[in-house]
Order: structure tokens, then C-alpha cells, then sequence
């Protein structure tokens, strides 16, 4: 069994993983259907942008992270008048896991938007239904299966979050402290062996559960998606 | 009922179609690729049109000279595509919903009527993919009905349908015209369906309207035997 401090860990990178997907949702419908749907002059740009998480050093990231919200960043002076503060607080460590797993989200949801028959869009739109209205009672159903697909993956990346957590908001346990960092702290420090042990079964355990929930969501043919 | 001039370039051809007519029941005949299927998108507000104007029963949908495009959401007019279209996600009785609510248009028409003149009863509970063609496009017909539209638009709503289900929902179709006060635009090419539904029918070839016939004339030229 996993020690409190164990626990803690595990409680703490679920916890942070499932926040992080929740806030970068909404974001991720928007430019996902934006991406599917928009031409707009520099759309390759923005995707190139998009992906930087994905193709930066996790530490570079998180660096970019600490120097624009951190105590004495821009954004972060700003949102702190607001009471809003990330710097070595758990909500630094969702903004990082948020921001790493953002592109694998929006992949995802481009892809199921993409494949969503745009001509019963415009059948709805015969029938009255507006921007609004189509979105939610026909692109979103039919694209729901991806769109889950993507909150798992980005779940699973932002639950092994390391680099840029670390370099932004450090190991403060109970704060901070996530899973792949504890795991990361008892590599350095001597007779951490049965620890690491533990806390590694624990990252596989949750990994194969993501893993298997992506592979169930994947769509399936004639089940919604391109299918009239 | 349609008042229509409007002009086109795409990759593929040019449009430039002008029809007048005070028919309710109106069909665009003409071969594949003679304009009908973008001229009745146009109408719909789903394609538009580099230049020109449309309005129906009086009302401008569409005229680039005052800037007026009514988006299609808001023509109340009912569309039965070539392909029927049904949202594979909701039941046959969601999909005849589907319109429901948002449009007043002229003549109501609730349900229960839709349902049994179409035939429809049995069909409520099953999905769009259980449907043979028959049954999808007179589910389809009953959606853009029960969206109460000024208008009723049909694209070719026979198409790729087997004989007997041809005959079937063409039946349908005309029990519609004689039984609700709902005018139609029948975009075809084929001519028992233009004699069965229409009272003027537009001859279009080639991205333009030739001439402009009753139903009476066009069937000396076109004697049903053809279809």
C-alpha cells in the first residue's frame, strides 16, 4: 500500500490532470472548431504555435511559464490582483499540465470536428438552427467520441506532466508535488527504492487505464462520425 | 411564388438563371449539371450567388443591389435533400422534432398530421440507419414539413429510391400538394415526376432557364414513356 505522502502524490497529479482538462476544454472546442471550420490568413502559424508544447523542451516551457505567470510576470502581476496566483501553487501545476497537454486536445478535437458530415450541418441550418444550435445538437454529438479520446490523452499527458511542473512551480509536497515528481525525488535520494517501486505501479496502473478508455473511444465506422 | 435572378461562376460552369412564375407548385427540370440543385441552394440561402436576386411569395431573400441575405436559418424554408441527410445521432421521432421549434411560418401542421401522412407511425422509435431508402426520404420529407416552412424545397427527392419505393413516396408527395397549402419548389430530371408534382415547370439547361412551360405543354413534349 502507498504511504500518505504517496498518496498525496497520486491524489494530487489526478487531481491537477483532471483540472487542468476541464479548464482547456472549452479552449480547445473553440480553436478546434475554428482550425476545422475557419480559413483565416496565417492559420498555418497559428497551428505551428499550437504544437510548440508538443516539440519544446518541457523545461523551456515551463521557464516561458514562470517568466509570463510567475510573481513577477506580466500576466501574473496582472491575474494577481485578482487573487488569481500560480507560482508554486497547484494551480501553476494545472496551468502547466493545461498548457502541455493543449495541443494533443485540440488535435483530437479538430480531427472529430473534420470528420463530421458538414452537409447535415447545413440540414440543420435549413432548419433553423442556428451557429449556436448546430454546434450543440450536431457537430458536438457527432464528434463527441474524439472529443473524449482527446480528453483522455490530454488526462494521461497531463497526469505524467514533469518538466515544465517542475521548472515552473517546483516539489512542494502537497502543493506541487505531483506523482512523476515525487517518483523523481526518490531516484535522487538513497533507500527510496521500495517508494519508487510503489509510486511507479501507480503511474502504469493509471496510464493503462487511459490508454484502454482512449483505445474504447476510438471511433468506430458507422458509429456517428462520417456517417449520413 | 418565385422571383429569381441570379448569376454564378464557379470552377466548374456558369450559372446565370432568371425565372418568373405565380405557380404554386413549380419544378426545375433539366440533365445533370444544368444548374438545378445550386439554383435551389441559392433559394435556400446555402450557396450564394455572386450577383442577383431571389425572393419568394414577396419576400427578398436575397439581392446583392440592397445588401440582403437572409442566412438560411432564418428563410423558414423546408429542405428535402438528394440524400435525405438525417442526423445518424437521434431517432427517426428526433429528427421529424428537429425543426419544429424554430420557425412560424404560414400553415401549421402538427405531428399527428405529418406522421400519418406520411406514414410514418411505425417508423418513430428506429434510427436513421435502420430505414430502407423509402422510409429515410419520407422521414426527411416530414422534417422540413414539420419546420412549418414557407416553402417546401425538394432536391431531386426520388432519386436513387428502387421502383416501388419510387412509386410510393411519389404518392406521398402528391397527397402533400392536394392536402396542404404549402407551395413547392421540385427540382428533377425526371419528367413523371415533374408531370405528378408541378403546375409550371422551368426548363434549365446548361446554367440557364430556356423557357418557362405549364405542366399541360410539357407533357406533349415529354411524354411520361420517357421517364
Amino acid at each position: 500500500m502507498l504511504t500518505p505522502a504517496e498518496w498525496q502524490a497520486l491524489a494530487l497529479s489526478l487531481r491537477i490532470a483532471l483540472i487542468s482538462v476541464a479548464v482547456a476544454l472549452p479552449f480547445a472546442l473553440a480553436l478546434g472548431y475554428a482550425m476545422s471550420r475557419a480559413r483565416f490568413p496565417g492559420k498555418s502559424l497559428v497551428e505551428a504555435f499550437l504544437n510548440l508544447p508538443l516539440i519544446l523542451p518541457p523545461v523551456v516551457t515551463g521557464y516561458a511559464l514562470l517568466v509570463t505567470f510567475g510573481a513577477r510576470g506580466t500576466a501574473g502581476r496582472w491575474l494577481a490582483e485578482f487573487g488569481i496566483v500560480f507560482s508554486f501553487r497547484w494551480t501553476g501545476a494545472a496551468l502547466a499540465a493545461a498548457v502541455m497537454s493543449f495541443p494533443l486536445l485540440v488535435i483530437s478535437v479538430r480531427a472529430g470536428f473534420d470528420a463530421v458530415d458538414r452537409r447535415l450541418e447545413a440540414a440543420a441550418e435549413s432548419l433553423g438552427a442556428g451557429a449556436w444550435r448546430r454546434f450543440a445538437t450536431v457537430t458536438l454529438p457527432l464528434s463527441l467520441r474524439s472529443v473524449l479520446a482527446g480528453c483522455v490523452l490530454a488526462f494521461a499527458r497531463a497526469f505524467g506532466e514533469f518538466g515544465a511542473t517542475i521548472s515552473f512551480v517546483g516539489s512542494i509536497p502537497g502543493e506541487t508535488r505531483t506523482l512523476s515528481i515525487a517518483i523523481w525525488e526518490l531516484l535522487n535520494q538513497p533507500g527510496g527504492e521500495a517508494g519508487l517501486g510503489r509510486l511507479v505501479w501507480a503511474a502504469f496502473g493509471v496510464a493503462v487505464a487511459a490508454s484502454l478508455a482512449a483505445a474504447l473511444l476510438r471511433p468506430r465506422n458507422g458509429a456517428g462520425e462520417r456517417d449520413a | 411564388m418565385l422571383d429569381l435572378a441570379i448569376a454564378w461562376r464557379t470552377r466548374d460552369f456558369d450559372l446565370d438563371v432568371t425565372i418568373a412564375s405565380t405557380a404554386r407548385h413549380l419544378a426545375l427540370f433539366g440533365p445533370s449539371g444544368s444548374g438545378k440543385t445550386s439554383c435551389l441552394l441559392a433559394i435556400a440561402g446555402l450557396r450564394r450567388p455572386d450577383r442577383g436576386r431571389i425572393a419568394l411569395d414577396g419576400r427578398v431573400l436575397f439581392d446583392t443591389a440592397a445588401g440582403i441575405d437572409v442566412p438560411a436559418a432564418e428563410r423558414g424554408l423546408g429542405v428535402v435533400f438528394q440524400d435525405g441527410r438525417l442526423f445518424p445521432h437521434l431517432r427517426v421521432r428526433d429528427n421529424l422534432a428537429y425543426g419544429r421549434r424554430a420557425r412560424t411560418g404560414s400553415d401549421a401542421i402538427d405531428v399527428d398530421t405529418a406522421v400519418q401522412l406520411l406514414g410514418l407511425a411505425d417508423l418513430l422509435g428506429r434510427w436513421p440507419a435502420s430505414l430502407s431508402g423509402g422510409e429515410a426520404r419520407r422521414v426527411a420529407i416530414g422534417r422540413a414539413l414539420l419546420a412549418r416552412p414557407r416553402a417546401l424545397l425538394l432536391d431531386e427527392p426520388l432519386v436513387g429510391l428502387h421502383r416501388e419505393a419510387r412509386a410510393q413516396v411519389l404518392a406521398y408527395l402528391t397527397r402533400l400538394n392536394a392536402e396542404l397549402a404549402i407551395p413547392t419548389l421540385l427540382v428533377s430530371h425526371q419528367p413523371e415526376e415533374v408531370i405528378a408534382l408541378a403546375q409550371e415547370v422551368v426548363l434549365l439547361d446548361d446554367g440557364a432557364a430556356r423557357d418557362l412551360v405549364t405542366r399541360e405543354q410539357f407533357a406533349r413534349r415529354m411524354p411520361p414513356a420517357h421517364a
